[in-house]
């Protein structure tokens, strides 16, 4: 292109147009048909004349319930993305045996099971897990808002841009080949000196400023924002969860900057941290990586806990069994989680002492957990139990988790894990844990929450299919992964030679095409539903007589979430409510306090995705103008005074009188 | 930001905000803190330059207890760390952190030694001494010493 290539280089760094991967027929096609969807979107935003709204109510709010649902939505669209890693990874599988080589290359194939553990831990899990708890917490404990509204903002679209520089990887150059932890030296310079890498660390360092800062966030939120007399242990569940977890978020997540700024600088400027020579320790990486990656487990664990504690209450007519144990427990499992992060790398070398300390201390964990499933079981002991899409879920959680937890007991024991480390079997241990404990409490939440969210129930027919392929689609899916395991096939293989082992993997192939038709079948539900939204519109604000203060408002609540705060006496605020005969106030109303949206959020995200690219690539002019112009748009925000307004009391009248006319019709 | 918020989340409730009692530190309180942090600052950098104590070693574990003791002035007089602002809350956050940096930082050195006795090749000269002088456990996977010493 340039006849001086120092000069390309200046402006180009190491991008140039080979780095669009053209060659590729596979990569060709997704690129056009995300291209082809992409105008789709944007032609029909354009058609509709939705982009003001989008804009002002959506992009640049800072209301917690429209944060929490894009947060949602973005888990939703790489929850695709990630799947198609899956099927891909399920077929090269299931064909490439003997003298069958497959359909993907190892370069390509191994670029697909990083991707795969990256999207769906980071950009899947985690904005499920935030979405949730933004969505949910402050309506939980009666607050208007979360205690920084814009901070979440800038946290969502700091977690929108990693999502963006991951994909971007799939365009542009390539992805890490290194497993999802990218360990060195494989991950290091002189392993891996693409782009690769730099895209995994780039994409985690910004999505984790974000999940950082939200977690900060939600803390405050809770510590401060209670409603009267919501004293610690008057809080929902949920809310004890996410609150957990957000200390988790906090303690944790600075490991993994640092522990990745490290191996930055390894690539970066030549230092020695994981290096193997002048005194570096790649060691010294995976212990650290793991300090944050146990916690982060339990990160996504718990708010699914909660969940299952709220919807087990909610559908057995019954309070809760055991409120205070399930509270000493989720509090022990967040300190516990902080003592077992060597079980990731038993075989890795240390001593019996060292060993069977971490076995123990993760055999122990087991305990709290244990005691949450059986209260979960005493709470629907003599309940009259609705077997509601969230309650299937829920008893699905039970069976399938409780099997996972047991493998998981199985892998803690040292000698055990020596035989099974790096095997299908620990892969069928965490997927049986993450699928069956946090994908099932999150799609349980989804449904449980979505009539609060929006208005309108879920389809039960849709929602039952899309429960019930991904039950069977699971079991079918890893069964096989765990016998194939305890045969010794370990992880990460791009093609067998014993044809025996095959049948296992047409089985696994098959589970994956049963998953795929669950997560069709909720992509109806949501289609379906919103058609026959009028049949299934909840008035009441209260759709499944449910027992926290999120269902005391209407459905979807007004931007102010509470005209009064409510008063609490119990930790089932609202079911005490109802209990003693709460009668609504109407009237009496005054105007309120509310936090303006702001697109700065949006700016400094989509400012960090350009930073990263170039970082990426070494145009290092380019990374310069964006540092500057991040620091330039955080300074200029800080005197951004237009940050409140007040919603006039005849609005908020006309809000309540509109309600109280709809709950009038109904009665 | 949170104030604005703080004061949305109370109205209506009929619950006033009010200010946390020694959220802000005296002037007295600032200077206290600053001498001590001179005088703490000004021990070590002594000992260190003058070489008092003669041995580098206790030296360095000298000026790292006066480190940790800097840490503490900082807190208690810049950061205003006490057992009731917040309700008790700031203490136990610091509490819990402290537990937890203890955890990772003795955790990563007892498994960091562990690898490094276990995993390094004998001759790396450096981890030597330290890998003879360790007792071995019963039933440490560690090879028997000969196999230290090719």
């Amino acid at each position: 292109m340039f006849s001086n290539p120092d000069l390309q280089k200046l402006l180009f760094g190491r991008l140039t147009l080979d780095a669009v991967p053209l060659h590729e027929p596979i990569l060709l096609i997704t690129f056009a048909m995300v291209g082809l969807g992409g105008l789709a979107v944007l032609g029909g935003l354009t058609y509709f004349r939705l982009w003001g709204p989008l804009w002002r109510d959506w992009f640049t709010s800072v209301d917690h319930k429209k944060i929490g649902i894009m947060y949602i939505v973005l888990a939703l669209v790489m929850l695709l993305r990630g799947f198609a890693d899956a099927l891909m990874m399920r077929a090269q599988q299931a064909m490439a045996f003997g003298p069958n080589e497959g359909y993907l290359p190892p370069h390509h194939y191994d670029q697909i099971f990083t991707a795969h553990g990256v999207i769906m831990i980071f950009f899947v899990a985690m904005p499920l897990v935030t979405g949730l708890m933004n969505f949910v917490v402050p309506l939980q404990i009666g607050a208007r808002d979360v205690a920084f509204p814009f901070l979440n903002n800038f946290s969502f679209w700091m977690t929108v841009a990693g999502a963006v520089t991951v994909m971007a990887s799939l365009f542009v150059g390539e992805f890490a080949r290194t497993g999802w932890l990218a360990y060195p030296p494989l991950s290091g310079p002189a392993m891996s000196p693409g782009v690769g890498v730099d895209y995994y660390i780039w994409a985690l360092q910004i999505a984790g400023i974000g999940t950082l800062l939200s977690g900060i966030n939600l803390i405050a939120t809770i510590v401060k924002m209670r409603a009267p007399g919501m004293g610690m242990m008057r809080m929902p569940i949920f809310t004890w969860t996410a609150l957990c977890t957000n200390i988790l978020i906090v303690a944790a997540f600075p490991i993994l900057t640092a522990v990745l700024a490290m191996l930055s600088l390894d690539r970066y400027v030549g230092t020695h941290f994981f290096s193997n020579d002048l005194g570096g320790n790649p060691m010294m990486y995976v212990n650290l990586i793991w300090i944050w990656g146990h916690p982060e487990v339990y990160i996504l664990i718990l708010p699914a806990f909660g969940v299952f504690s709220e919807i087990t209450a909610t559908f057995s007519r019954k309070r809760l069994f055991g409120y205070a144990s399930m509270v000493y427990a989720t509090v022990v499992i967040t300190i516990l989680s902080y003592l077992v992060w060597l079980h990731h790398f038993f075989t890795m070398g240390s001593g019996a002492s060292v060993n069977s300390f971490f076995g123990i201390t993760t055999m122990i964990i087991s305990i709290p957990t244990g005691a949450k499933i059986f209260n979960w079981l005493f709470t629907m002991y003599k309940g009259r139990i609705d077997f509601d899409v969230p309650m299937l879920w829920t008893v699905g959680f039970m069976v399938t988790f409780t099997v996972g937890g047991m493998t998981g007991v199985l892998l803690a024991v040292p000698p055990a894990d020596f035989v099974l480390h790096n095997s299908l079997f620990l892969i069928a241990h965490f997927h049986n844990v993450i699928i069956g404990g946090v994908l099932f409490g999150m799609l349980a939440g989804i449904t449980y929450w979505f009539p609060k969210a929006f208005g309108y129930k879920l389809d039960a027919f849709w929602g039952k299919m899309s429960f019930w392929f991904w039950l069977t689609g699971f079991w079918f899916a890893f069964m096989p992964l765990y016998i194939l395991g305890l045969m010794g096939v370990t992880r990460r293989v791009q093609h067998f030679d014993d044809p025996s082992l095959q049948i296992w993997f047409v089985i696994a192939a098959f589970g994956a095409f049963l998953i795929l038709l669950g997560i069709a079948s909720f992509i109806v539900t949501l289609v379906v539903s919103f058609l026959k939204r009028e049949e299934l519109r909840d008035l009441t604000g209260d759709p499944w007589n449910g027992r926290t203060l999120e269902w005391a408002t209407s459905s979807p609540p007004p931007d102010y979430n509470f005209a009064f705060t409510p008063v609490v006496h119990d930790h089932d605020a609202w079911w005490d409510m109802k209990k003693r005969g709460y009668v609504r106030p109407v009237s009496g109303f005054s105007k309120i306090h509310m936090p303006r949206g702001t697109a700065t959020g949006l700016i400094l995200g989509m400012i960090s995705i350009v930073f990263s690219f170039a970082m990426i690539w070494y145009i290092w002019w380019l990374a310069a103008l964006t540092f500057a112009a991040l620091v330039v748009v955080t300074i200029g925000h800080t005197f951004n005074y237009a940050r409140d307004f007040y919603i006039h009391a005849d609005e908020v009248v006309r809000t309540e009188n509109a309600r109280t006319a709809l709950l009038a019709e109904r009665v | 930001m949170s104030v604005a918020s703080e004061d949305l989340h109370t109205r209506g409730s009929g619950r006033e905000v009010h200010e946390e009692p020694g959220g802000h530190g005296s002037f007295r309180g600032y200077m206290t803190g600053f001498l001590l942090s001179v005088v703490l600052t000004a021990i070590p950098f002594w000992l260190v330059m003058s070489d008092v104590l003669g041995s580098p070693r206790l030296t360095g574990i000298v000026v790292m207890g006066f480190a940790v003791v800097q840490i503490v002035v900082h807190m208690v007089y810049f950061l205003h760390m006490n057992t009731k602002s917040e309700g008790g809350w700031t203490i136990l956050a610091l509490i819990f952190t402290l537990t937890l940096v203890l955890i990772t930082l003795v955790g990563s050195v007892w498994v960091m030694y562990h690898l490094d006795t276990n995993m390094m090749p004998a001759d790396h000269g450096m981890h030597m001494p330290a890998a003879e002088s360790v007792p071995v456990e019963p039933g440490t996977a560690a090879p028997p010493p000969h196999q230290h010493q090719h």
